[in-house]
């Protein structure tokens, strides 16, 4: 067998043909158009396709096999189990990490973490990662001529309570340039990684804000494909999170899924 | 024990891939190190993650979650405190610029009747969502042999989801996301 060598990461992330804008647009139109027929004609299709080509990066590492259905066993129906002593209270707040306050919009970010049938999940793991208010992220390979903030690292992690409830501190991101195609922007996100009671239900998500101009026009919001699960991932301003002359709010819940297999497990929990 | 599993009332939050800067959200200290690497029983699971051009995947990351040696399923904290002597059962490695995952930890025991495996989840930038798997052992070929779900698979399929031992203390095993020999990938 051949090893071969990988290319430089950095070298990957611009999508060779880079396409307009229009085209990309046009793919993710008829892309929709397609799953939507398939769908009618009886196939269940995911709400996130593998297999979205508007999405370049993905041309390569999407499987195109089936998934194989399979009845969980112990080891996926439980989850690695999460406390406190994993982490301190202070990883929620992200504004606090440095010896200055970062810039940017202010806002708490807060919800809850629910099962399929509505039961909340506690003491479970919550980990977000996002660009600072000027849409750059602090790892190495992201060059994009925004400024970093040194007083933002951008990633937190929260144990939800008995309640399923998480709360952050953070600022709002900015748009975030990437080279899917010619002059491609991300919405504004921030990246959840949650893991549920049970090893199925994991889950790594991003959360938009409301009213984003960008959604239409990005490949990997629209790799979930139906506009209703779109819009689950629109946080909802909540006034009732704010905090006067201090932080905006915004609820984001989550909800992670079945199997059926783990309504038993819950119960016994 | 047969009990009617009510309707599912929330529809689920859809997931997202995991982009190109995951690094610095999702790692923490000694998170390959399910257990310490000169621990007695400590064996080295390795392997890299392929895309369907054959090359390697260098921002990808892989989670596993194993049985402890008995066949139980650590119910312990501290994941991601690592203590150097409790049990988890999980662990999270990045691929190296190779393409290259490693993690040290302890050979699952099975269930009873069961082959033992490690569930394991594929994370890649260009990935939209996750991709379950399992790793299973190669040892207990009776077991293997017997397991229903991996009877359904044909044999190339089947040989995607079964680590090598190249030395008793070593695991070696590939995923590839696509193309001729792509992993089988599993739904729940």
């Amino acid at each position: 067998m051949t090893s071969q060598t990988a290319a430089a990461p950095e070298s990957l992330l611009a999508a060779p043909d880079q396409a307009t804008q229009r085209d990309i647009t046009d793919e993710i139109g008829r892309l929709h158009a397609d799953l939507e027929r398939r769908e009618q004609a009886g196939e269940r299709i995911r709400s996130t396709v593998h297999d979205f080509p508007a999405y370049r990066s993905s041309l390569l590492r999407h499987p195109t096999k089936n998934l194989k259905l399979v009845d969980p066993e112990t080891i996926e129906l439980l989850s690695p189990a999460f406390g406190q002593r994993d982490v301190a209270a202070v990883e929620s707040d992200l504004t606090v990490q440095h010896a200055g306050e970062p810039l940017g919009e202010r806002m708490t970010v807060a919800g809850r973490l629910l099962d399929s049938w509505g039961r909340p999940v506690a003491n479970q793991l919550i980990e977000i990662w996002q660009a600072n208010s000027a849409g750059r992220y602090i790892h190495q390979r992201d060059q994009h001529p925004a400024p970093l903030d040194p007083n933002f690292t951008g990633a937190g992690r929260a144990v939800t309570n008995a309640s399923g409830e998480y709360t952050f501190t953070t600022v709002k991101p900015g748009p975030y340039p990437w080279k899917n195609h010619v002059n491609a922007w991300r919405p504004a996100h921030i990246h959840f990684s949650i893991f549920g009671s049970s090893f199925t239900q994991r889950l790594v998500t991003q959360m938009y804000f409301p009213g984003d101009p960008l959604f239409a026009l990005d490949p990997i919001f629209n790799t979930i494909w139906r506009q209703k699960d779109r819009d689950s991932l629109i946080g909802v301003y909540d006034h009732d999170l704010t905090s006067a002359e201090w932080a905006t709010g915004y609820r984001f819940d989550i909800v992670v899924d079945g199997p059926d297999a783990t309504w038993f497990e819950n119960e016994s929990e | 024990m047969t009990m009617t599993v009510p309707a599912r009332t929330l529809r689920p939050t859809p997931g997202q891939t995991v982009g190109p800067f995951f690094a610095y959200g999702v790692e923490y200290d000694r998170m390959h190190q399910v257990v310490d690497p000169h621990a007695p029983g400590a064996v080295l699971l390795g392997g890299t993650i392929y895309d369907g051009a054959g090359d390697p995947v260098p921002d990808a990351f892989i989670e596993i979650f194993g049985a402890d040696s008995d066949g139980r399923v650590p119910r312990a904290r501290g994941a991601f405190r690592r203590d150097g002597h409790t049990f988890t059962g999980f662990g999270r490695a990045f691929t190296n610029d190779d393409g290259h995952y490693e993690f040290f930890t302890r050979a699952p025991g099975a269930a009873q009747g069961r082959p033992a495996f490690f569930a394991a989840i594929v994370f890649a930038r260009g990935l939209p969502d996750k991709l379950h798997t399992r790793i299973y052992l190669p040892d207990d070929a009776a077991a293997l042999a017997a397991d229903p779900f991996l009877a359904s698979l044909e044999s190339e399929e089947r040989s995607t989801l079964i680590a090598s031992r190249p030395t008793p203390a070593q695991l070696q095993h590939d995923i590839r996301l696509q193309g001729e020999k792509e992993t089988v990938f599993l739904d729940f």
